[in-house]
């Protein structure tokens, strides 16, 4: 398995989160999740401008084999939601940090720092 | 304790994905179970299947054993080498498993039955042979590999890798033929042509090998899956299992009501009848059928047995027992994750010979 891009930020449930220039943040779900789920054929994503919790259901990826929900890393707004991925989710077993699904404005911008930083969350798959 | 194939080492060395599958360590997928699907639809692929068991009965008792055991007619079973799909019942019409019987002459069969099952359907099988006093002696064949080729250039490509099974070429569907000490069937459970091969366990690593180089490409328990789906194939302990009835789970193809004959099962089958239907889903909408949703009809609920993204279709498929009166082509909905998404009902059937049914 490749290495963990060190610009992220991971949380447990294996999303992880780019803190954009704006303010927002971008998430998807790791390399390690992609490829412990096999071949994805669905991707449902949360409505744009729907106000979500930290830890709450946000998008459900579903393989062939099983349906796993993406959690929200972040409390915050649903400010955009990646189109290309519904269309094509065998995207995200091809690049998993490049397939984003979904972007947040979170309420609390300084939140992000609190998520794992890539050598825990590695530690964290390690210890899986 | 995990228990593992012969070829347990060709898996790993192969980068497999391992899972528990009924107490085996087993490959699901070598990389893509998608790649692997479409494989066996458009070439050629293959599966260890050592975890299955292969029975042998042999005894002068043999015919009258089955007729009783099996819910099939074994008496159609009469040009050596032909094989019948069935299942064995219990007394309340409940499947214990089903089972491929193959006709060997008179005195000398054989059963291949489910992974999952095969110590409790071999103290069934047991149990009633020492309760009817039959002359049948019962030999489970652990010891042998399987390993099924599928494909539309499946025999050609195991013909070419294996020719000591070069008189394997004349088999026709459903027939099989002891060659040497290895037993090859034109078998399957993946709705494509091919053989099913059950060799001594010292050799199954050599002709794994060979079928690979012969371009054969390994595949996993998932798209064993999702071919044997989009074939219409029940799945033991998922589609049915003994609180199932064979006729509400698609199986009254596989259960002989007309001969006169008596067999386990048959008199709560004659009493109770069909409860329920076994057909197709299409899932209109955009998601992912999968077992044990709820599936709303005019004519009351069903539930989905199995269910998945069928990578020939690019849609998603089920099998569902449904209520009497659905037919075919009738519109329904599908409860996931609490919304109600469209489905049609169709024909169990989906792909057959890499053509899509539907």
């Amino acid at each position: 398995m490749s290495a963990l891009p060190a610009n992220l930020k991971y949380t447990k449930s294996h999303e992880w989160v780019r803190a954009e220039a704006d303010g927002s943040v971008t998430i998807g779900i790791t390399d390690h999740a992609q490829e412990a789920l096999g071949d994805l054929v669905f991707v449902e994503l949360p409505p744009v401008g729907k106000a979500i919790a930290a830890g709450e259901e946000a998008a459900v990826v579903e393989s062939v084999k099983a349906a796993a929900d993406v959690y929200a890393p972040l409390s915050g707004v649903v400010t955009a939601i990646n189109d290309a991925v519904v269309d094509a989710p065998e995207s995200v077993n091809q690049d998993a940090f490049s397939a984003w699904l979904f972007k947040l404005q979170p309420n609390d911008a300084a939140a992000v720092n609190a998520l794992l930083d890539a050598a825990a969350y590695q530690q964290a798959i390690d210890a899986e | 304790m995990t228990r593992e194939t012969v070829l347990n080492a060709e898996h790993r060395a192969s980068g497999a994905k391992m899972v528990d599958f009924g107490g085996w360590d087993m490959p699901l997928h070598y990389g893509s179970q998608i790649e692997e699907h479409h494989s066996v639809r458009r070439d050629a692929g293959m599966f260890d299947v050592s975890h299955m068991c292969a029975v042998d009965l042999a005894g002068a008792d043999c015919r009258a054993f089955l007729r009783r055991l099996i819910a099939n007619n074994t008496d159609k079973l009469q040009v050596p080498g032909k094989a019948l799909y069935s299942a064995m019942l219990d007394e309340s019409g409940g499947v214990v498993d089903d089972l491929i019987v193959y006709f060997l002459d008179d005195t000398h069969f054989r059963i291949v039955i489910n992974a999952g099952t095969a110590d409790k359907d071999l103290a069934w099988i047991e149990a009633r042979r020492a309760e009817w006093n039959l002359a049948v002696a019962i030999e489970a064949r652990r010891e042998l590999a399987m390993i099924a080729v599928q494909g539309p250039n499946a025999r050609a490509k195991a013909l070419a890798a294996l020719p000591e099974l070069a008189a394997a070429d004349v088999l026709k569907p459903f027939f099989a033929a002891a060659i040497g000490d290895v037993f090859i069937a034109r078998t399957g459970y993946t709705g494509e042509d091919g053989f099913e091969i059950a060799l001594p366990a010292a050799r199954a690593a050599s002709v794994w090998q060979a079928l690979a180089a012969a371009g054969v490409a390994p595949c996993g328990l998932g798209a064993r899956d999702t071919l044997r789906l989009e074939a219409g194939m029940n799945l033991y302990g998922q589609d049915m299992d003994e609180s199932v009835s064979p006729l509400d789970a698609g199986l009254a193809w596989t259960v002989d009501l007309v001969s006169p004959r008596d067999f386990v099962g048959k008199t709560a089958l004659l009493a109770h009848g069909q409860q329920k239907q076994f057909l197709g889903l299409l899932l209109e909408d955009r998601g992912v059928l999968r077992a044990h949703q709820h599936v709303y009809c005019d004519q009351g609920e069903g539930e989905i047995t199995s269910g998945s993204f069928s990578p020939t279709l690019q849609r998603s498929i089920a099998l569902a027992r449904l209520p009497l009166g659905v037919a075919v082509g009738d519109h329904v909905e599908v409860d996931i994750r609490g919304k109600r998404l469209a489905a049609r009902v169709v024909k169990p059937v989906f792909v057959r010979h890499g053509k899509p049914l539907i």
